[in-house]
């Protein structure tokens, strides 16, 4: 399976960025499935899940911000407790170390989704698929 | 009381007869001994029997803070390294530091002008000075000290920080005369006050600032925290260290102790000399020193100077508190930095883009450096930890670049204000100092 492409943009903590950064997005009409942020108090990191990576990278870029695609792995869990426990049970019995997740709820056809990023991503992806993890093709991300 | 009377209120002409005897001692030595001045002198086709007068001086090529770079680290002696009794430098623009050597006697010279300066501020034996600028290569701590000893005070070499051990000593041991970088005794008054300290507790006397740019009106400040009078000393590290020039109790300028400091002032631009009074870049000769002769040593310090005779009985010439830079060095902390010091220290990492800003601020009356660097993609990562981590590379390659702590800023692309035909904006400097 192929990793799904998410845009790590740098931006300063300062008031108006974020705005300034989704009214960019906006305007390209493009939907933002997830978004997470990692910050200290001067800068940080905005995380995105996009319809168009490419297109909102290209774009931002042209504006002169600092954008990366990171690979990172989406996997459905059931919305009930001890869903994600399951999911990250699975890593750590196999020793593979988390760097960051965020979930974000859908509603048609799975009940949550988490982004995993993990250290060891292909050794990660290998042990979700021989655990049974639901993995999402990212396709499917894209046109939710 | 004036230490030295003979030399302090001696009329003009016998002062420039003084000076013309020292200065073609000091070019013929500096000629025959230091290869230096010997290759640039020959280069300009100028020897030590052109110097007929006092203005034949002009004649002679300036030396620059690049040209003792140049020379590091003992290119400029003019005896044997084994008569070199003591070494200090100052920071440089490259990383290297320019070096300072004293003979035995050079040493006595300096203890010699700090003590003049000490007791035209009106200490004497009986005083106890506590000494806050820092012992080291800095020339700060040493001047003062040697000086102070000179005269037969009691130094207290307790160096800059540990302010609430300062506030200790100043009332246990009745410290009567206070040194200190102007923004070092704001603070330490600052402690005083939230100590609930008033000046009429302590026993002080008098306080020698310097190492800092000041105005008057931090000069007033400081006068009104600590009730006492505060005077001016002026010296840099290339020359000797504090004890070039010091203020009397008229407050209206230096004395310069053109004894050993001979004086120029020079238009930047055209490096020709400007009338007495007019305002222009300071070149000053070492008239007397023995182990490093520095001859026609650019400053960069702007002033004017003027003979007269001064309200306090002295004859020597007086110059003008300093009012500026004629290039961009900054003075942090007391310490002499260049923007392009943290440009090269940022540019050490790999990815790191020229593109960056050096603020300045004075919280608390203590100086405070920012640097914002733009980010690039070379160090942008998708994780926190890594980017703090380039944020504390840059700042630890500039902390050894300087010698100072700053804080790096990491700021988006483009953020920076480029100014397309002149340079850019490196310093904002927001510390109130003009």
């Amino acid at each position: 399976m192929e990793y799904l492409k998410q845009l790590s943009i740098f931006l300063e903590n300062k008031e108006g960025r974020m705005l300034h950064t989704l009214d960019i997005i906006e305007e390209l009409n493009i939907n933002i499935r997830a978004l997470s942020i990692a910050d200290t108090s001067e800068f940080g990191i905005l995380r995105l899940i996009v319809t168009d990576p490419l297109k909102v990278k290209e774009e931002l870029e042209k504006k002169d911000f600092i954008v990366k695609l990171t690979d990172v792995i989406p996997v459905a869990i059931s919305d009930e407790p001890g869903g994600l426990n399951k999911i990250l049970r699975l890593l750590s019995n196999n020793n593979i170390n988390l760097e960051y997740l965020y979930a974000f709820v859908e509603q048609q056809k799975y009940d949550a989704i988490v982004i995993l990023r993990l250290e060891n991503m292909d050794e990660g992806l290998k042990v979700l698929e021989e655990g049974n993890a639901e993995l999402i093709c990212p396709d499917e991300i894209y046109s939710i | 009381m004036i230490w030295d009377e003979k030399i302090e209120c001696m009329s003009l002409e016998d002062m420039r007869e003084l000076q013309l005897k020292r200065l073609q001692d000091v070019v013929t030595r500096a000629f025959n001994e230091v290869p230096y001045y010997h290759k640039r002198y020959t280069e300009a086709e100028v020897y030590p029997e052109d110097i007929q007068c006092l203005e034949d001086i002009e004649k002679l090529p300036f030396t620059t803070k690049t040209d003792l770079r140049a020379s590091y680290p003992f290119g400029l002696f003019a005896v044997d390294q084994k008569e070199i009794v003591e070494i200090h430098t100052s920071s440089g623009t490259t990383g290297k530091p320019t070096v300072s050597g004293y003979t035995k006697e050079d040493l006595d010279t300096w203890a010699e002008v700090m003590a003049r300066g000490m007791t035209m501020m009106g200490i004497g034996e009986d005083d106890i000075v506590q000494n806050t600028h820092g012992y080291g290569l800095f020339t700060g701590g040493f001047g003062v000290h040697y000086g102070g000893q000179k005269i037969g005070a009691t130094v207290i070499p307790i160096s800059t920080g540990q302010t609430l051990r300062q506030i200790e000593l100043m009332k246990d041991f009745g410290t009567t005369m206070l040194i200190f970088t102007p923004s070092y005794g704001l603070h330490i008054a600052e402690e005083l006050h939230e100590m609930g300290i008033k000046p009429s507790d302590l026993n002080l006397k008098v306080i020698g600032f310097g190492s800092e740019s000041w105005t008057d009106e931090m000069r007033q400040s400081i006068e009104e925290k600590f009730e006492v009078p505060a005077y001016n000393i002026y010296g840099l590290t290339e020359v000797m260290g504090p004890g070039v020039a010091m203020e009397c109790d008229q407050q209206n300028g230096l004395h310069l102790y053109e004894d050993h400091f001979y004086p120029e002032i020079i238009d930047s631009k055209t490096l020709k000399h400007i009338p007495e009074g007019q305002s222009g870049e300071l070149v000053l000769t070492t008239l007397t020193r023995v182990g490093m002769p520095i001859i026609r040593f650019r400053t960069h310090d702007v002033t004017s100077i003027k003979h007269e005779k001064c309200g306090c009985g002295r004859t020597l010439v007086k110059m003008s508190k300093i009012t500026g830079r004629t290039d961009d060095m900054l003075k942090i902390k007391g310490v002499s930095v260049f923007p392009s010091q943290i440009e090269k220290a940022l540019l050490s990492i790999k990815g790191v883009e020229p593109h960056y800003q050096i603020i300045l601020t004075r919280p608390d009356n203590l100086d405070q450096i920012e640097v914002k660097v733009e980010a690039s993609p070379d160090i942008f990562f998708d994780n926190v930890k890594e980017l703090v981590g380039i944020r504390d590379k840059l700042a630890e390659a500039i902390h050894d670049e300087i010698g100072l702590r700053v804080n790096v800023n990491l700021v988006e692309p483009k953020t920076i204000d480029r100014v397309d035909a002149g340079k850019a904006v490196r310093v904002i400097d927001n510390r109130n100092l003009k």
